[in-house]
């Protein structure tokens, strides 16, 4: 179970088209198998390693370099709570420590119904809005204890489906080139000339 | 008072010349219908209407500096290629995650379009045959609007075949990342993106302009950097570098972070805004919260050794930042007022590269490791003066020599000037000293109250840890 659907492997392949080495197509592969299955599963692996060409092996290499990717069960949310300065100068361990006093779990921790995993991050971009989280990498700025306790109770009661979807989908919006438009991915080491443009003279 | 929009949230707008953030105060401005109602795509034309060569001339005539946190002029890493290689492609660096560093995720969120544009002027102007658009793992809006942007651009004809219907090609393909700090250093993008972990390549060649991704000659820049050449494309380097100093020419996102009364990204004018106008000024942060002192202040990303307030009047200008003991880096300064525990201040950024070790190096993986369990006990009220002299010990076997550091009126130092030697292949190994060297430094007596004293123990004997 858990191999790409068919759905998935026609995206998978699409993908893959866009690089000059389809190796390269493996993060976002990844990606696409966790957003199906929530987390990155053997299965998965040895499909995209079929996919790409390469061996599960060089795949979990590669997966397992990065945190992102899960190789267990989560929470369908994963509450990122970062630590570091900008954010700890202004009270994020307080604000861990209080997430993992209403969860009753530790970070790196998921509660027992599956619904919420908290870890500890590092650094997310938005260190004048300090201190922030993410919930599945959507944002919440200058957090309260207090508003953390919102946050979790609305996710609970399902107010944020819309806006926060389950723990490994990212971006909702795909790239798509269309074929009519698209220059084509040739491997580096197809012999090949200087691009037409450079020839002294303008393009337009 | 100055801008401040929902939909940016941190940025402040204020009355000072705009570059890369003109379009910040419109709820649409990540559209293609707005950004074609502001200019855009008019620096794109203004290219293709002129040979290659001649605008890559101008980006070289405008020194724009490359904003990703070495500071090296575009059109001079673009001049690196070896002539007759090809393909040649362009990797943006959209990876952000230096500790303080606020300001691509806003214009990847806000621009989108600006960044494509600024790629598409890269990838004409030095002959790029492909282009690669690596985004931050973790910044899920950020690849939302660059796609959408993406699609849109393909579908309106700016990007892909026969661009503007001339003979300029190029695909721009959106990549993302999956949660990996050191992927920021431009060896390790292209690792990444070639499937692999993501882990720095030894030096040299120094730059992947030679050898870079599949082994080709590759560019790879900021996204800052490249949202510069629209504006710049179509008012030219007279114009760029109008702004600013002749070293520094144009603006530079900065993001002030911490204790002060207003936190936010601002635009700035480069090389003359001061650290003093950042901190305490009306349209910058307005002073240290309550009305607190400035202890210290990190002026450039977690990796930059600390300033004190004698260093407040060097302006945002690598030519003085760097001989005073620091580095301006990645626009990033984080503000630590009188009530800031300092030993734990440091902590929390050695445990960030610490955390962010890829393992390659011995003295980064070990020696990171080390500082952060040391320092641990020390905030913890564990440590002995033993440790101190660990901390040092640990420290100079990955930085030899003497450490970058600010000059201190009150401890009679004098400024040790920026960069540091390294026994590693990348910055991660010495950042995870430099907040630890810094705080140690400036600040002995926090560190001597808080360890209790032990009987000597020779250092060598003390290797259990
Ligand atoms: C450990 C490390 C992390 C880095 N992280 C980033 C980053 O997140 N974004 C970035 O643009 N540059 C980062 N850099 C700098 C890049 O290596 C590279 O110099 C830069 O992307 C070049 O673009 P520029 O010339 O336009 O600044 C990092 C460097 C190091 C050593
Ligand atoms: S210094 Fe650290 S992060 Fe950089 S290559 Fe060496 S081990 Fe990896
Ligand atoms: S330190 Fe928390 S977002 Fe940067």
């Amino acid at each position: 179970m858990s191999r790409l659907t068919d759905a998935n492997v026609a995206i998978a392949n699409e993908i893959i088209t866009r690089y000059p080495r389809p190796k390269s197509a493996l993060i976002p592969l990844l990606h696409l198998s966790q957003e199906q299955n929530g987390w990155v599963t053997d299965d998965a692996m040895k499909h995209i390693a079929e996919l790409v060409g390469v061996t599960p092996a060089e795949v979990l290499g590669t997966a397992s370099f990065y945190e992102m990717f899960k190789f267990e069960p989560v929470g369908k949310y994963v509450i990122n709570v970062c630590g570091t300065m900008s954010c700890a100068l202004m009270g994020s361990e307080e604000l861990l420590h209080h997430a993992e006093h209403r969860l009753g779990i530790k970070a790196g921790g998921t509660t027992s119904d599956g619904m919420f995993t908290i870890e500890h991050a590092e650094c997310q971009a938005a260190c004048t809005e300090a201190p922030c989280l993410q919930v599945n990498y959507r944002y919440r700025f200058r957090m309260t204890p207090a508003q953390l306790d919102a946050l979790i109770d609305d996710l609970a009661a399902g107010n944020l489906a819309g806006e926060i979807p389950p723990h490994g989908t990212l971006a909702r919006v795909r790239q798509h080139i269309p074929a009519d438009r698209s220059v084509g991915a040739v491997p580096p080491e197809t012999p090949g000339q200087e691009p037409v443009w450079m020839n002294g003279k303008a393009a337009l | 008072m100055t801008g401040t929009y929902a939909h940016a949230a941190g940025f402040y707008a204020g009355d000072r010349p705009r570059i890369v953030t003109s379009r910040f105060e419109y709820a649409d401005s990540h559209t293609i219908e707005r950004y074609l109602a502001t200019d855009g795509y008019k620096g794109l034309r203004v290219a293709l209407a002129r040979p290659a060569a001649d605008v890559h001339e101008e980006v070289k005539n405008a020194t724009v500096l490359g904003r990703g946190g070495a500071g090296f002029p575009a059109g001079t890493k673009w001049g690196l290629m070896p002539a007759g290689n090809v393909p040649r492609y362009l990797v943006v660096n959209g990876d952000e995650s230096e500790p303080g560093t606020y300001k691509d995720r806003l214009l990847m969120e806000r621009d989108p379009h600006q960044l494509i544009e600024g790629c598409l002027i890269a990838c004409y102007a030095a002959g790029l045959s492909r282009c690669f658009l690596y985004i931050r793992g973790e910044m899920a809006t950020a690849q939302e609007r660059v796609a959408e942007a993406l699609n849109e651009a393909y579908a309106a004809g700016y990007v892909g075949r026969n661009i503007l219907g001339s003979n300029f090609s190029v695909d721009i393909v959106l990549h993302w990342g999956a949660g990996a700090y050191v992927v920021g250093e431009e060896t390790a993008l292209i690792e990444s993106l070639e499937g692999n972990r993501g882990m720095p390549r030894l030096k040299p060649p120094y730059f992947p302009a030679a050898i870079g991704l599949y082994g080709q000659p590759t560019i790879v820049n900021n996204v800052e950097t490249l949202a510069n050449l629209p504006w710049l494309a179509r008012n030219g380097a007279e114009a760029y570098t109008a702004i600013g100093t002749k070293t520094s020419p144009g603006t530079r996102m900065v993001a002030v972070s911490g204790h002060v009364k207003r936190p936010g990204v601002y635009e700035i004018v480069n090389g003359t805004t001061t650290f003093r106008d950042l901190l305490y000024g009306e349209e910058f942060c307005q002073g240290i919260r309550n009305g607190n002192k400035l202890k210290a202040f990190v002026p450039g990303g977690g990796s930059a050794p600390w300033f004190l307030p004698d260093q407040l009047d060097l302006p945002f200008e690598a030519s003085q930042v760097g001989p005073a003991g620091s580095m301006l880096g990645s626009g990033a300064i984080m503000v630590m007022d009188e009530t800031t525990d300092i030993p734990h201040a440091a902590l929390t950024l050695t445990r960030f590269y610490a955390h962010e070790s890829c393992g390659k190096c011995t003295p980064c993986r070990e020696g990171g490791t080390w500082l952060e369990r040391i320092l641990t006990r020390i905030v913890e009220g564990n440590g002995t003066d033993a440790d101190l002299e660990q901390l040092i010990e640990v420290g100079t076997s990955i930085c030899p020599g003497d450490f970058p550091h600010a000059s201190s009126e009150r401890l009679g130092l004098s400024a040790v000037p920026f960069p540091y030697k390294m026994t590693t292949i990348c910055f991660v190994g010495p950042s995870a000293y430099a907040p630890v060297n810094s705080a140690l430094t400036l600040f002995p007596e926090e560190f001597a109250a808080r360890v209790t004293k032990r009987n000597r123990i020779p250092v060598t004997a003390v290797s259990g840890e």
